[in-house]
């Protein structure tokens, strides 16, 4: 018998685009021709592509049912450590499908785009005056992208001190994107371990730090949550020979109003504007990675950069010492909209508060589950905690059993096997806008697991049951790579 | 704040609970020396109804928008838009998941990029797509590094002219701190890339070609990609307007290893140049040197097919320093957009669009010749070409500025050599009065 539409209560099936449609049928609107048809010579022309032809409601139907299988912030509680999955507030995306800003052609002249010129320049203002530092490009598209632009004006920076360095310092404890950042401009990354207490050391840095040392990348507050309390005395060292200090901003979450970077000898910086400032992570993306630097490093980056003149403003591309240009217009520019708009609407008292919510709502979670599961440091911490599965050991139930049994329960789990420092490392990053009933049912729920871990852990073993799929399987995924339909 | 849901009494109860007196107090272990000196420098805050305001304010600075006609391409172009799409990648599922880590409750995220790779795959005539990259610029750098990758020892790139300006220069940003030598490909009159050149380069490892070039010219890439196989070097293709390959053959069938460009003409808005995607494929042989994400279909535990993050040991949290790409993200919600897009239009939709474009520039091509104007590169072009006037264009150009049409883009910022004459786009949003419009005015002597 053919199978069904319906599941269990609304999870619907549904097959991939091309099993379904019908040649000739239409999903959108194609305006009648008013021109003469204009002849191609044959030798260039193709087929066209072998795509299906769907009506409007196909894929309607498809990509609403697509949708469902999916759980986001709006579903719930998605406390994913490191990626701050705060609330997207829904006027961000009102304003940023404003026709006037959202229809601009890249390339425009100046006098004709006044306000989204206006826009990329209060919002360079705005990061700086959150970073303390002055310099500040839109265009890095993610925090990777802002890693890479970062390297690359460490890289000019010392090619202009005419001092040639090879190598990067990089902690066990940060994050796992910036060795391969450093790797494309050249610099071989060198590892440093974190001490006992998860705080990078001064000694450590100053045994390694040399003259042929671009410099380092921490970030603070680091992977395990905690702040690198010898951040400064960490950045004289590598400012005494020379080098430069990369702070991977992507935990700004957990320190807005509180810590000035530029004070803790930052001279380069990157913003996750999808993590700390409210943008939607869309799946994997779009993010904006904005990037921050000391007054000195500003002539290094990317051009153009939007400026004020009187009361008027334009892109500046007299920058004959920047490293030129990382994105082929003005970076995510409709991220950037988002970003401005939660900036605009909460200002700098509420964005403080946010922080400490965030590391609240961390640390409240972090005192209530230490008995229950292993805590990996007991340190004050900040925006997230980390555990561990050690507790749960004995039980022979692992990191990726609970995680998946807290699907079953109605979460998206916590970030599992990372930070790397951490063996079966549990992170949990609450966020701020997770109310205190929300937290504490999450509690509640963590608890329930580890018990379950001991009545009976099978049902932890065989989950989820309760989701769209069960266990996939990962290993033929890669062995037998499928990748196209 | 509406966004801050903690009331007093239960921060004081959690506060409690943490064993800290005050919100301050959470952040002991801050040093003092670390602290800011006072509050943020930021403006007041607004409230929804204020926010708003402000915007539409904003808005009205924008003295070219919506309303107007802007004749320009040059890698962004204006496209209809089904309003189909903004309700469906609207939804918040899509929009407010993260990276599908957890793919039990990702499938949405998972199926759709795996449909997306593979209309891709399809549309570009290659064997695998990647779940996308940042841009169309950056996909060209990832490329060249990919081919250098492949390359092995081989240290230079070359690069055509005829690329869009802006993609050559990220290219030179992320070579510049290499010990990698980026050649620039001289165009011929015809407005095509020159390759005569190429035996003259030693250590070739890849070359890359854009078609539709900046100059909306049809590179013969067969031709180019026997010349480029011929010296040993991979052969990569690039593109700013992807609907042309409802119609010119696509450049898996004329031969090309990896093929990469920006997506934004499939149902995203110019939004001032971001943010579209980096479409990116290549051949089955080169999957394992591809940077970014991918997709690929495995079973559960009940045997079921569903989707994953696939060969991830090519990626930097696993390999670090000798990872393909330090890219971790994609472009996530605009591939579903692009994937909404192509499966909205179908393969005859495609067709027909890619037609209509095409007719609709060489209709306006038509009428500027007739009216004395020059089309400067004479090789069969796709929705944009370049433009040469027989006086001074500014006036005129000026005038239709008055009449809410921007007439072309002036190529002497990007093109020196080229000064005076314009790159004009027309896509199926410019209705045949607006083209005889133009070139009504092009035929009325200045006044």
């Amino acid at each position: 018998m053919k199978k069904t539409p319906g599941r269990s209560g609304l999870i619907f099936d549904e097959p991939l685009l091309w099993e379904k449609g019908k040649k000739g049928r239409h999903g959108m609107s194609i305006p009648a021709s008013d021109v003469p048809a204009a002849a191609l010579p044959e030798a260039l022309q193709g087929a066209g592509p072998d795509f299906p032809d769907l009506s409007e409601i196909d894929v309607v139907r498809h990509y609403t049912r697509l949708s469902q299988w999916n759980y986001g912030v709006d579903s719930g509680m998605y406390p994913l450590g490191s990626c701050t999955m705060k609330y997207n507030p829904k006027i961000n995306e009102k304003v940023a499908a404003t026709p006037e800003l959202a229809a601009a052609h890249p390339m425009l002249g100046d006098e004709y785009v006044q306000g989204n010129l206006q826009i990329m320049f209060e919002l360079q203002e705005y990061l700086a005056a959150i970073t303390g530092l002055p310099g500040v490009s839109l265009q890095p598209a993610a925090g990777a992208h802002g890693e890479l632009t970062g390297m690359l004006v460490f890289a000019a920076c010392h090619r202009a001190r005419h001092s040639k360095r090879t190598k990067i310092l990089i902690p066990d404890t940060a994050h796992g994107t910036n060795p391969a950042s450093a790797a494309l401009c050249g610099y071989k990354p060198v590892p440093i371990k974190s001490g006992a207490n998860g705080i990078l050391r001064v000694e450590s840095v100053a045994e390694v730090m040399d003259e042929e040392t671009a410099g380092i990348m921490i970030t603070n507050p680091n992977t395990l949550g905690l702040f690198e309390t010898n951040i400064r005395q960490i950045a004289e060292i590598v400012h005494a020979k020379g080098g430069l200090v990369y702070g991977d901003g992507a935990n700004m979450n957990a320190v807005m109003g509180v810590i000035s970077a530029a004070r803790c000898g930052v001279d380069v910086m990157h913003l996750n504007l999808h993590k700390t400032f409210s943008t939607p992570h869309g799946g994997g993306g779009p993010g904006a990675g904005p990037l921050c630097v000391t007054g000195e490093l500003e002539k290094y980056l990317p051009i153009p950069r939007a400026v004020k003149d009187g009361d008027t403003y334009r892109l500046d591309f007299d920058c004959p010492d920047s490293v030129g240009r990382v994105h082929a217009f003005h970076g995510n520019f409709g991220v950037l909209l988002r970003a401005y708009s939660y900036i605009r609407t909460m200002g700098a008292e509420n964005l403080k508060k946010a922080s400490q919510l965030a590391v609240l709502n961390a640390a409240y979670i972090k005192e209530k589950l230490k008995g229950t599961l292993q805590l990996a440091y007991n340190r004050p911490c900040m925006h997230e905690c980390v555990f561990s599965d050690g507790l749960q050991q004995e039980d022979k139930i692992t990191t990726l059993d609970m995680a998946k049994r807290l699907i079953d329960h109605g979460y998206h789990p916590p970030t599992i096997y990372f930070p790397l420092v951490v063996h079966g490392a549990i992170m949990i990053e609450p966020t701020e806008t997770e109310c205190k009933e929300d937290i504490d049912q999450f509690i509640e729920t963590v608890k329930l697991v580890v018990q379950e871990a001991k009545d009976n852990p099978e049902l932890l073993r065989q989950a989820p049951v309760m989701a769209k799929m069960r266990r996939l399987d990962e290993t033929r995924a890669a062995r037998n790579p499928c990748l196209c339909g | 704040m509406r966004y801050l849901p903690h009331t007093d009494l239960e921060i004081g109860a959690m506060l409690d609970v943490v064993g800290r007196k005050s919100l301050d107090e959470l952040f002991c272990s801050v040093p003092e020396g670390c602290r800011c000196e006072g509050p943020m420098d930021l403006p007041e805050p607004l409230n929804e109804w204020s926010l708003t305001d402000h915007v539409a304010q904003l808005a009205e600075k924008m003295t070219v928008n919506h309303h107007d006609k802007v004749l320009i391409g040059a890698g962004s172009y204006h496209h209809n838009i089904p309003v189909t799409i903004a309700s469906l990648m609207g939804r918040s599922e899509f929009l407010t998941a993260y990276t599908p880590y957890q793919p039990e409750i990702a499938q949405g995220t998972l199926q759709g990029i795996y449909e997306y790779q593979t209309l891709t795959a399809r549309l570009l005539g290659m064997d695998v797509a990647n779940a996308s990259i940042y841009d169309g610029a950056s996909a060209l750098a990832e490329a060249l590094l990919m081919g250098l990758r492949i390359g092995k020892k081989k240290p230079k790139v070359a690069i055509s002219r005829a690329i869009h300006p802006h993609y050559r220069a990220v290219v030179k940003t992320y070579l510049d701190p290499s010990q990698y030598e980026l050649v620039e490909l001289p165009v011929d009159e015809d407005g095509r890339t020159d390759l005569s050149g190429l035996g003259d380069i030693d250590g070739l490892a890849a070359v890359a070609i854009q078609s539709p070039n900046f100059f909306g010219v049809i590179e013969d890439l067969s031709a180019l990609g026997q010349t480029i196989h011929g010296h040993g070097a991979l052969f990569i293709s690039c593109f700013t307007e992807p609907l042309a390959y409802g119609l010119v053959k696509n450049p898996g069938e004329c031969g090309a290893d990896i093929v990469c460009g920006e997506g934004q003409s499939f149902g995203l808005p110019r939004s001032f140049g971001g943010p579209g995607l980096g479409m990116f494929a290549c051949r089955d042989q080169f999957v394992r040197n591809m940077p970014g994400r991918l997709v690929g279909e495995t079973v559960d535990l009940d045997g079921k097919r569903g989707f994953v993050l696939t060969l991830s040991t090519r990626e930097q949290h696993i390999r670090r320093e000798k990872a393909t790409s330090n890219i971790c993200s994609n472009q996530g919600i605009c591939t579903l957009t692009a994937a909404m897009y192509m499966s909205s239009l179908g393969g005859s939709g495609l067709r027909q669009l890619a037609r209509l474009n095409y007719d609709k520039s060489e209709y306006f091509k038509a009428q500027l010749i007739k009216n004395g104007a020059k089309v400067v590169f004479d090789s069969p072009t796709f929705n944009e070409f370049v433009v040469e006037f027989k006086a001074d264009f500014r006036p005129i150009y000026t005038r239709l500025l008055e009449k809410r049409i921007v007439a072309g883009l002036e190529l002497g910022r990007y093109y020196p050599e080229l000064a005076g004459k314009y790159l004009f786009c027309v896509t199926e949003t410019v209705a045949r009065d607006v083209i005889d419009a133009v070139a009504g005015e092009v035929s009325t002597p200045p006044s």
